[in-house]
């Protein structure tokens, strides 16, 4: 067997989500060579999953600490709304542009806040709520109606292109990928290498640990649902830009896919455990699998069941992994 | 650690009167203590008497309701074990309190890692941290495997060894132990003892919170006894015998001979 051998193993165990995304693409390759691997698809591929790549780095900071944050889907709408709206007022666009990630923060304050100062029992209760509250005020700035026009300004990091002056337009590298890639590694730079990722796997680890061991788990906490939402205010900016709008009833659901993504990806949803790599892994995963249905004419409600039956398998895969190598 | 000092020295550590309410219920009523540096202290008790209470205060965990603590002489507040630690003044937690999730480097220096400042945060140095980690658990005579094991790949011991590790990582003055011994197997409490031996040689004050005589008896130099939250005995262990302090935490005094049980209940 694979796993008689200890360097084989922990191959798998760092690497192996990623030899499932080239297995991935090889089989969307062999069932569509056409379409596949065109230019125009693997951009399009990048674009459409932005968005949610941003919003599953921060619901993966989140996650590692053993919380959930159910607001991300309706503040990325309330960043998108607010930004479209202050475009359309004329306000420049050094401006517009922040005010989606600053909206994002705030709404992820009110989270932090929420769940250390009111002593709130449990992440899900007070995201649930501000879940609500942020689609609703989304839907109250402009009566429900969308908004679009934003300029050029505004649009570019979600829908700028750079052809390097090789790539056919409208195939290229889209600003997007440069954006999600700069947070990939931003993240991964900050929660191994810096103290306060480290308390936030100590978090998710042992909160007791954490505190007796001088670390303000409160304050690390409100830091962690500021950074999901700045994510998720960013996410809007990349979708705002790609559509050229805000519209009110963005993202719902968006939620429960940056969940599936960070779960599929290997991160435990009991914390302390996951990493970068497998999040975005898991955002391709989602991604390639919504792609190659698409590509093969599958029903968008077999795609719905199908990504149930992976969210599913990747966690079982996940127990079966840690009860063999983890002593009780 | 050249300047040893003999228990008979100042008290390092010491409270005075101390209350602490949870409510209604008083966990300790007016409570004195204290410990010398290099002196091994034994305290125990019932359940319910208010070690843990007591240990807690002592730690920064709790601030106490009434009452005063004084580190080397000078009057000291709490308001966290970060306080605490910062006097070197540290805990090691009945379960440990580590993260299993992370290695023992990393657990040994847990909110206190090595590295350059930059905006607020601490940018690891990781070798640096790996180097200090190695070298004190050689100091303390400690062998693991590799010391970027996940601490749940620990047996019971060696977990209590990483957080002894932990609690002298920066020049402990006073170390507090709740029941190091009560989660171990029977072959790894005599290691634990004797780390807990050679901490006091060099000039530690510990603490130590046991339910089992045979560790009272083997490392600690002085006993004290709580009773329903207020102090009860304290001794000498060379005035004392183990049938005296069962007594104690019995709440009775002035037999040797037969075991304090019986005592209680004529």
């Amino acid at each position: 067997m694979l796993g008689n051998s200890p360097r084989i193993s922990s191959f798998l165990e760092h690497y192996g989500i990623v030899v499932i995304v080239v297995a991935m693409m090889a089989f969307l390759y062999a069932s569509r060579p056409d379409v596949f691997m065109s230019l125009a698809n693997l951009t399009n591929i990048i674009k459409q999953n932005a968005t949610l790549a941003l919003l599953a780095l921060g619901m993966f900071v989140v996650i590692v600490t053993a919380g959930i944050d159910l607001s991300v889907g309706s503040v990325m709408a309330l960043g998108m709304m607010c930004l479209a709206v202050t475009a359309k007022a004329g306000v420049p666009w050094p401006i517009v542009i922040l005010i989606g990630p600053l909206v994002g923060i705030t709404a992820g304050l009110v989270n932090g806040l929420g769940l250390t100062v009111l002593r709130l029992p449990h992440p899900f209760i007070m995201t649930l709520g501000t879940l609500n509250i942020a689609r609703g005020l989304s839907s109250l700035i402009t009566e429900g109606a969308p908004v679009s026009g934003l300029g050029r300004e505004v649009r570019y990091l979600g829908q700028a292109n750079y052809d390097f002056g090789f790539f056919p337009p409208p195939t290229g590298l889209p600003a997007s990928l440069f954006v999600v890639g700069i947070s990939a590694v931003g993240m991964w730079f900050f929660l191994n290498r810096t103290s306060m990722g480290r308390h936030i796997f100590a978090i998710g680890g042992n909160p007791h640990a954490a505190r007796v061991s001088g670390i303000n788990v409160d304050r690390v906490l409100v830091y962690v649902y500021a950074i999901s939402g700045f994510f998720a205010g960013l996410g809007g900016l990349l979708l705002a830009g790609r559509t050229d709008s805000g519209f009110p009833l963005a993202g719902q659901n968006a939620e429960l896919d940056a969940i599936a993504a960070v779960i599929i990806g290997g991160a435990s949803f009991f914390g302390g455990r996951g990493t970068v790599l497998g999040v975005m892994a898991g955002v391709l995963i989602m991604g390639l699998m919504r792609n190659g249905l698409n590509l093969n004419n599958v029903s968008p409600f077999w795609q719905q069941i199908l990504i149930g039956l992976v969210i599913i398998a990747a966690v079982y895969i996940d127990v079966l992994r840690r009860h063999a190598a983890v002593r009780r | 650690m050249t300047d040893r000092t003999g228990p008979a020295a100042e008290p390092l550590l010491e409270a005075r009167g101390v209350k602490k309410y949870f409510g209604a219920i008083t966990a300790l009523n007016g409570v004195s203590f204290h410990v010398a540096p290099g002196e091994a202290l034994g305290v125990v008790g019932d359940n319910g008497a208010g070690k843990s209470t007591l240990m807690k205060v002592l730690s920064g965990l709790y601030t106490p309701s009434e009452g005063e603590l004084y580190f080397a002489g000078s009057p000291v507040k709490f308001h966290s074990p970060r306080d605490a630690r910062k006097m070197g003044i540290e805990m090691v937690y009945q379960d440990f309190a580590l993260a299993g999730n992370m290695p023992i480097y990393e657990n040994i220096y847990l909110g206190r890692e090595p590295g350059r400042k930059f905006a607020g945060l601490t940018i690891i140095d990781r070798d640096l941290a790996r180097r200090m980690a190695a070298e004190h658990l050689d100091k303390l005579k400690i062998h693991v495997k590799s010391i970027d094991q996940n601490v749940e790949e620990l047996s019971g011991g060696q977990r209590q060894a990483v957080a002894i590790a932990r609690a002298t990582a920066f020049d402990a003055k006073v170390v507090i132990m709740d029941e190091p011994t009560a989660a171990l197997a029977i072959k790894e409490v005599g290691k634990v003892l004797d780390l807990i031996k050679s901490l006091k040689e060099h000039g530690v004050a510990v603490i130590i919170i046991s339910h089992r005589m045979d560790d009272i008896f083997y490392c600690c130099d002085r006993v004290m006894a709580l009773y329903q939250g207020a102090n009860f005995a304290d001794a000498p262990l060379k005035d004392t015998n183990r049938n005296e302090v069962i007594g104690w935490i019995m709440g009775t005094k002035g037999h040797t001979q037969s075991f304090a049980h019986d005592k209680v209940q004529h």
